[in-house]
């Protein structure tokens, strides 16, 4: 990356890791990933299932030792020095890791006594958190009757009993629905604004467009880019056209125009009328427009803009990050 | 506190930053207080999932009425005759079809993703272990305490009194500690909880083959061999001796070894796999 690093030298980064390698019998889950992650930001690692996301931040976590390669976690080594790092961190898995028999209270005090709180504090901190993640009204009821938006929040609620340096989140806010979600993210960002460096996997695209200051994108068990959304945007090549027509039947006829005057590659955009093709000169697009136009080609809709993530990541791996992302987002 | 739902997402930000400036980290806890934590964690869940105790409850006393009442007669000459003899071993089968459930409360936890989080936090890494071994043992002496009770409305009279009786239930429960950490290890290794409970069947062979219900003298030569060699035999034997004042100290010994030789085995196999990933 181009981005040159302010570190003061005493302050080590949050996750520093070189050349991590982790197999399970004959695949290599995680092939060599490199990771530097700066304190007080928020980074995502985005991928579709399977590339190794979980892998990853559980090699980070302790959980899993490395095959190979280095990882430093807040100045610590992940195999060395596993116990200090797990003193420095938490981790929310993917699946909320809460005892469903026991209610929300119980469940955070439970935490509280784990993490070293005398009975009187562990219940304090409780409803402190209780109070602060809207789930006081529920306190006492067991989990197994929460909601999945509830579950997830008492989730990560448990892994703030102790504030942490660093917050690993798996998937926060997969299988939610949007009101949850939003929800979600918006503890996630005042989280990072008290000072938590917050690591998140996601398998969406808009995630990790606005809640992660950096990205890496991670497929096959690789980094294959990494920076903020903005670089990786820029990285594609300039803009992008957006075309919509007025009449979809035309869109065959229209892809071939705008390939030949725009030099580029087009492809299909959301639904059939769309049609999206990177630009590298902005000069062009006047020319391709009036292309349109005398072809008789009804133009309903045109913009011109940075690529999305979706586009990007399309552009990266040749494969679309995830087949049900189109229905998410519609 | 209002709510007011539009306005939530700027309250939630202050409500959040202000939990987070909580408390300092406390010194991580002992790993006795760590292990009783776990421990409370079980009982709790007892007292929120009665329904956990069913097995632990009902499938012992049920079984001793069907024993006493089915076979007494046949065995014994009468009912109360034979549940002199019986309720030791039915005792026994009792406490020890119960340990299954360590294995499967141990499975059903990594299988949720509770263990990921307890392995992830600063605590003596076997606290998990040894304080589900708590809820257990509260869970052991239940069921034992309901068919001794049971028992001695149908009749059972141990001429040792009260302090035989306990010592006995006690032994039970020491070789009861010493078989969960078998249940410790199958559920550690199995995939799925309903797996360990298919591992349960094993406990058919090892209660019944032995001198809990019957005396071994009526059957054939290769048989009362494999019952002799059944720890479980012993500790009938010994359970009955200490509940009817006869000489057990041998027997005793016998169990303690047994259970001291289950233990040191299954119990360091169960820390490794405990700290192996998964």
């Amino acid at each position: 990356m181009s981005r040159i690093r302010e570190e003061s030298p005493g302050e080590p980064l949050a996750v520093e890791a070189t050349g991590l390698v982790k197999r399970f019998g004959a695949t290599r889950a995680v092939d060599g990933i490199d990771l530097a992650i700066r304190r007080g930001t928020i980074f995502g690692l985005l991928g579709p299932n399977g590339a190794g996301k979980t892998t990853t931040i559980r090699v980070l976590a302790t959980l899993l030792r490395p095959d190979g390669g280095h990882a430093r976690v807040l100045g610590h080594d992940v195999v060395r020095e596993a116990a200090a790092v797990r003193a420095k961190i938490s981790l929310t898995g993917q699946f909320a890791s809460v005892d469903e028999d026991l209610n929300g209270r119980e469940n955070l005090v439970l935490i509280g006594r784990l993490q070293g709180f005398a009975w009187r504090d562990a219940k304090r901190r409780a409803e402190e958190l209780l109070e602060a993640f809207d789930l006081a009204d529920a306190a006492a009821r067991p989990v197994r009757a929460y909601s999945g938006g509830m579950r997830r929040r008492l989730d990560i609620a448990a892994s703030l009993v102790v504030t942490p340096e660093l917050l690993i989140l798996d998937e926060p806010t997969t299988g939610l629905d949007p009101r949850s979600r939003s929800h979600v993210w918006e503890i996630v960002r005042s989280i990072a604004a008290a000072g938590t460096t917050v690591l998140l996997t996601t398998q969406y695209l808009e995630e990790a467009d606005r809640l992660a200051d950096r990205l890496a994108v991670i497929d096959h068990g690789r980094v294959i880019a990494e920076g903020t959304s903005h670089d990786l945007k820029a990285a594609v090549g300039g803009s992008m056209l957006h075309v919509r027509l007025r009449d979809g039947a035309r869109t065959p006829e229209a892809s071939a125009i705008l390939g030949r005057v725009l030099g580029h590659e087009v492809h299909a955009g959301s639904d059939p009328a769309t049609l999206a093709a990177s630009v590298h000169d902005d000069a062009v697009v006047g020319d391709a427009l009036a292309a349109l136009s005398r072809a008789g080609i009804g133009i309903a809709e045109a913009t011109l803009g940075r690529p999305t993530l979706d586009e990007v990541f399309f552009a990266l791996t040749g494969h679309p990050a995830e087949e049900s992302e189109r229905e998410e987002v519609a | 506190m209002s709510t007011v739902t539009t306005q939530e997402p700027l309250d939630a930000r202050d409500r959040v930053q202000g939990a987070l400036s909580g408390m300092r980290r406390p010194p991580a806890p002992s790993a006795l207080s760590a292990s009783l934590t776990m421990g409370w964690r079980a009982l709790l869940k007892i007292k929120h999932v009665p329904f956990q105790l069913f097995d632990a409850t009902i499938f012992p006393l049920t079984s001793t009425l069907l024993f006493t009442y089915l076979f007494g007669g046949a065995l014994a000459g009468s009912p109360r005759e034979y549940i002199q003899f019986l309720l030791p071993g039915i005792l026994m089968q009792s406490v020890v079809f119960v340990t299954v459930y360590t294995g499967v409360g141990l499975n059903t936890d990594i299988d949720k993703g509770l263990f990921d989080r307890f392995r992830s936090l600063p605590i003596w890494q076997p606290a998990p272990l040894v304080g589900a071994l708590l809820g257990d043992g509260l869970r052991y002496s239940l069921s034992g305490l309901l068919v001794i009770a049971l028992g001695l409305v149908l009749g059972f009279r141990p001429q040792a009194g009260a302090v035989g009786v306990l010592l006995a239930l006690a032994l039970v429960l020491v070789f009861a500690f010493a078989v969960s950490w078998i249940w410790v290890v199958v559920g550690l290794v199995a995939k799925r909880p309903e797996s360990v409970m298919t591992w349960s069947f094993v406990l058919f062979p090892l209660t019944f083959l032995s001198n809990a219900f019957v005396d071994p003298a009526t059957m054939p030569g290769w048989l009362q061999a494999v019952v002799a060699v059944n720890p479980v035999t012993h500790l009938v034997t010994a359970t009955r001796a200490l509940m009817h004042g006869e000489p057990a100290s041998e027997a005793v010994a016998w169990v303690l070894v047994a259970s001291a030789a289950i233990t040191a085995i299954f119990a360091p196999i169960a820390f490794r796999l405990y700290g192996r990933e998964r």
